[in-house]
C-alpha cells in the first residue's frame, strides 16, 4: 500500500502466509444446510401453529413420534451450523484484529453446538420420557 | 474493525469554485475531489462551472478541458480516451466507471468526481494501485506448461475451447469492480477481490493451460476467494458490461467439482 506498514515488497505482501488450501468445506456445508433448512424451516413453523393453544401432553404425544423426534433433532442440529457458519462470516468479513476474531469465532461455536446438544438432549429426553 | 467513516485527516472540505468564462451561455458545475500530498491539508472539493458549449460529451472531456483551461494542478491518469486502457477509473456520480466512457449529460446536476473508493490516495483522483497489482501478479497471469510447444509453434486450441475465455479475456484491470466491493473494501489485504478473481478464472479456463489444478490450490482460501458473498457491485459498475461475479461462482464451482 502506499504507506507500507512494513519493508516487505508488495508481492511478498500479497502472497502474505499463501493458501489455507480450505474454505471450500464450509461454504459448501453453509450452502447445504441452507438448502435444508427450507423444508425444515417450514415443518418447523407450521407444527407451532398447529401446536399453538394445545397442552402439555399434546405436545409431548407430538414429539414422541419418531418423525417429529428426528426432524426436531434436525432442524436443531442444521439450524445451529447453519447460524455457526453464517456468524463465523460476518466475523471473519468485520473484526480485523485476529485475536478478537479468533475469539469470537469460538466463543459462537461453543454457544452454537452447545445449544444445539442442549437441545437435541432435550428432544430425546421428551420422546423417552426419562 | 470495519471503518464506517472517514478519518478525521481524510474528510473532504470545501474547497474553491472556479467560475465559468463570462458569456458562456451552457454550464454544467463538476465538484472534484482534491488531495495534496505535500500539506498537511485535509482534501477538499473544488467546484468548476464548465461551458458545455465548448466542451467534449464525456466526463474525461470536461476534466482534461479544467486542466488545460482553468487549473492546471488538477491531476489525473488517462491515456487512449475510448475505454481500452483502464487508465482513467474513477468514481462519477456515485458509481466507479471510466471517465471516457461516461456522458456528462448521465449525470443529473453538478457532476461529482471522486478516485477509486477506499484506495490510498497520492493525488487528486490518482489512486496508489501498487497492491492490487501485486495481487495481480501473486495469480501468475501468464501460462504455464510442462509440455514443450509442439513443432509448429503454437498451442492449438478449439474454436469452442476459445469460446470459454470469452467475457474474461475483455477486462482492461481498471479495478472499478474490486474498488466497489464491500469485501474488497474491509479486507483488500488478503481478499483478492473481482477483478483479480476475474483474471484467475481467465487461466483456470484457458485449454492450453496446465497449471489449473495448482491455481485452484492457491485460490482456496477463506480470504483470498471465499470473502465473495455475491453482492454483485462488481458487476453492475464494470465499465465493459462484464460479470466478475459469474467468473468468481465458476472458480466456486470448479473446486466444488474437483472435490468429488
Amino acid at each position: 500500500m502506499f504507506a507500507p506498514e512494513n519493508l516487505r515488497s508488495p508481492l511478498a505482501r500479497a502472497r502474505g502466509l499463501g493458501s489455507a488450501k480450505s474454505g471450500l468445506h464450509h461454504w459448501w456445508l453453509q450452502r447445504l444446510s441452507s438448502l435444508a433448512l427450507i423444508p425444515l424451516t417450514v415443518w418447523f413453523v407450521a407444527s407451532l401453529v398447529g401446536l399453538a393453544g394445545t397442552g402439555y401432553e399434546t405436545f409431548t404425544a407430538w414429539l414422541g413420534s419418531p418423525v417429529n423426534c428426528t426432524l426436531m433433532i434436525l432442524f436443531l442440529g442444521v439450524g445451529l451450523h447453519h447460524a455457526d457458519a453464517g456468524m463465523q462470516v460476518v466475523l471473519e468479513d468485520y473484526v480485523a484484529s485476529h485475536g478478537l476474531r479468533i475469539g469470537s469465532i469460538i466463543l459462537v461455536k461453543l454457544l452454537c453446538y452447545g445449544l444445539a446438544a442442549f437441545g437435541i438432549v432435550s428432544t430425546l429426553i421428551v420422546t423417552f420420557g426419562v | 474493525m470495519v471503518e464506517f467513516t472517514l478519518p478525521k485527516n481524510s474528510k473532504p472540505t470545501k474547497g474553491k469554485s472556479y467560475p465559468a468564462p463570462a458569456g458562456a451561455k451552457n454550464v454544467k458545475r463538476f465538484d472534484v475531489y482534491r488531495y495534496d500530498p505535500d500539506t498537511d491539508a485535509n482534501p477538499h472539493i473544488d467546484s468548476y462551472d464548465v461551458d458545455m458549449d465548448t466542451c467534449g460529451p464525456m466526463v474525461l472531456d470536461a476534466l482534461l478541458k479544467i486542466k488545460d483551461e482553468m487549473d492546471q494542478t488538477l491531476t489525473l491518469r488517462r491515456s487512449c480516451r475510448e475505454g481500452i486502457c483502464g487508465s482513467c477509473s474513477m468514481n462519477i456520480d456515485g458509481g466507479n466507471t471510466l471517465a471516457c466512457l461516461k456522458p456528462i449529460e448521465d449525470c443529473k446536476g453538478a457532476v461529482k468526481v471522486y478516485p477509486l473508493p477506499h484506495m490510498p490516495v497520492i493525488k487528486d483522483l490518482v489512486p496508489d494501485l501498487t497492491h492490487v497489482y501485486a495481487q495481480y501478479t501473486s495469480i501468475e497471469p501468464w501460462m504455464k506448461t510442462d509440455t514443450p510447444p509442439p513443432s509448429s509453434g503454437e498451442r492449438l486450441q478449439s474454436p469452442e475451447e476459445r469460446e470459454k475465455l470469452d467475457g474474461l479475456w475483455e477486462c482492461i484491470l481498471c479495478f472499478c469492480c474490486s474498488t466497489s466491493c464491500p469485501s474488497y473494501w474491509w479486507n483488500g489485504d488478503r481478499y483478492l477481490g473481482p477483478a483479480i478473481l476475474l483474471q484467475a478464472a481467465r487461466w483456470i479456463n484457458d485449454s492450453r493451460d496446465e497449471a489449473t489444478g495448482e491455481r485452484l490450490d492457491n485460490l482456496e482460501d477463506p480470504f483470498r476467494l471465499y470473502r465473495c458473498h455475491t453482492i454483485m457491485n462488481c458487476t453492475n459498475t464494470c465499465p465493459k458490461g462484464l460479470n466478475p461475479a459469474k467468473a468468481i461462482a465458476d472458480i466456486k464451482m470448479k473446486l466444488v467439482e474437483r472435490a468429488g
